[in-house]
């Protein structure tokens, strides 16, 4: 069974009006289970439109979406997922904990599950201090991990990402990406996350997608193997080849990213 | 220390003004009946001090009940208005009209309307003039849904009245309190001002008036600084409400 499935896609906003716009077509996408796949392509080329279409956020225009091996309506609703946005989008009203706890409460998780639930999450992130604090309390890049620690809540089998670490500053966002890898490898959780940094995506991929706009297409898949993912990995060959193969077909050069 | 500082210029500044007032009454021999001096003014609140107390709480009591059913009303429609479309854009304009009309000008209307003795047309005033702001604050409050929030919710496919419960109502509680601080000394100044037009004679407006009719300056000042301070009561208990009901606001100064 795969993590996501996505058929010949294609999504048009306002159709049949004058600011009609192809955001996607012709999507085909593939992401096995435990696979970490970055989305990169320059602003407009529908990456961000793609992941709301895996997250059901918005409905495709065309073709068919599968999340966990069921519709992405029916994933939704299940809980099959975890979000998390640029913005962390904290509750500013609810404690850290309150907010990790937020989407188990509307499973109907009983009080004391989601009490551990919380704190085991909060402890993933490496925030168990601050579960009393109220989000406007914290740093940016400690907000950031509320909301990872919140998407990843219910156990889903797939974290979506949105630019998590898009505002936040380098050395936090270094720290981050090896955070996230962690609790990825530890979990086992498939992830979609787009970006825009290609050194971001080679580090954390074991594929980047990249994408092209107008209309928003697949370009070129780029696989990463990097021999292991920490510091001496950003030092390595591997990486650097990898990273030269992503900015080729950025450039539209993907008949050359592809034999290379 | 800090606090001792924040409040030490107002005060100064206060009590540097009522000097200035005596010292201008006095030198200056301005006719008691035209401007009385703090000191007499003073004294009569002293010597008054149980029938300011009583009235006070008459007026008090009306301004508070017109204050809660004001507010209720008001966070009501504006949860109404912003839930249905049709419904915001009949009644924004139909607020704005009520807001124009002369509210207090209604309070002799409303007196024919009920027996000499109620209380009910000062509340109704009161409520009335509370209504407004309140509601204007909380649509707003309430159309302002951060788009991370409302994608959130989609994603944990909550909508409806969970939505609203967990997130657009706390979310335009800043804005509900922005409306209640204009709305707790309008409910007094309505409620004050609404006894001005007859009815019964136990609240501040209605003594104020009396005493001007008896000529006794002192004592309708006394009654006005009692109004005042009343006013003051209010806005004051809603500040410290505004602090209970949202920690998250005040915790970040600590």
């Amino acid at each position: 069974m795969t993590a996501v499935a996505l058929t010949n896609v294609s999504k048009v906003f306002n159709p049949g009006r004058p600011d009609e716009v192809v955001a996607l077509s012709g999507i085909d996408l593939t992401i096995g289970h435990g696979q970490f796949v970055s989305l990169i392509g320059p602003s407009g080329c529908g990456k961000s439109t793609l992941l709301r279409l895996i997250a059901d956020l918005i409905p495709a225009t065309a073709g068919t979406v599968e999340v966990a091996g069921k519709p992405a309506s029916r994933a939704r609703l299940d809980q099959e997922y975890g979000i998390a946005f640029q913005q962390a989008g904290l509750f500013e009203w609810r404690t850290v904990q309150r907010n990790v706890e937020l989407p188990l409460e509307l499973r109907g998780a009983s009080r004391a599950e989601r009490r551990a639930r919380a704190a085991e999450m909060l402890a993933l992130v490496g925030l168990a201090d601050f579960a009393g604090h109220y989000p406007a309390q914290l740093s940016g890049g400690m907000q950031q991990r509320v909301a990872i620690a919140r998407a990843l809540a219910v156990h889903p089998p797939l974290l979506l990402m949105d630019e998590p670490f898009g505002a936040l500053d380098e050395m936090t966002r270094e720290r981050l990406q090896a955070e996230l890898l962690a609790i990825c490898a530890k979990t086992g959780t498939s992830t979609v996350f787009v970006t825009h940094s290609i050194s971001e995506a080679v580090f954390l991929s074991n594929r980047v997608v990249v994408m092209s706009p107008r209309p928003g297409r697949i370009t070129a898949t780029v696989d990463v193997d990097l021999p292991a993912r920490d510091d001496a990995a950003r030092q390595s060959p591997a990486y650097f080849d990898a990273i030269t193969e992503v900015r080729r077909a950025l450039r539209g050069d993907a008949a050359a990213a592809a034999t290379s | 220390m800090r606090s001792l500082l924040r409040v030490a210029p107002p005060v100064l500044v206060g009590i540097a003004a009522l000097i200035g007032w005596e010292l201008l009454v006095s030198l200056g021999r301005i006719a008691p009946f035209i401007l009385p001096a703090p000191s007499a003014i003073g004294h009569e609140l002293v010597a008054q001090r149980g029938n300011v107390w009583d009235a006070a709480l008459a007026s008090g009591l009306n301004a508070f009940i017109g204050l809660a059913w004001g507010t209720a009303a008001g966070v009501l429609a504006a949860m109404a208005a912003s839930r249905f479309r049709l419904l915001s854009e009949v009644s924004i304009p139909l607020a704005a009209v009520a807001n124009a009309l002369p509210i207090i000008a209604l309070a002799p209307i409303l007196n024919n309307m009920f027996e000499s003795t109620s209380s009910v047309p000062r509340r109704l005033v009161a409520g009335i003039i509370v209504f407004f702001p309140v509601f204007v604050n909380t649509l707003r409050g309430l159309r302002e849904v951060d788009p991370t929030h409302r994608e959130l919710m989609t994603s944990y496919a909550a909508g409806g009245w969970t939505f609203t419960r967990l997130v657009r109502l706390p979310g335009a509680l800043p804005f509900v309190f922005t409306g209640l601080r204009q709305a707790s000394s309008l409910a007094v100044i309505a409620a004050v001002v609404a006894e001005y037009f007859g009815g019964l004679q136990t609240g501040l407006g209605s003594r104020i008036t009396s005493a001007a009719a008896f000529t006794a300056y002192p004592r309708a000042w006394a009654f006005v600084v009692g109004a005042c301070l009343l006013g003051l009561l209010f806005y004051l208990a809603t500040l410290l409400l505004e602090r209970i009901v949202m920690p998250w606001k005040t915790r970040l100064l600590s």
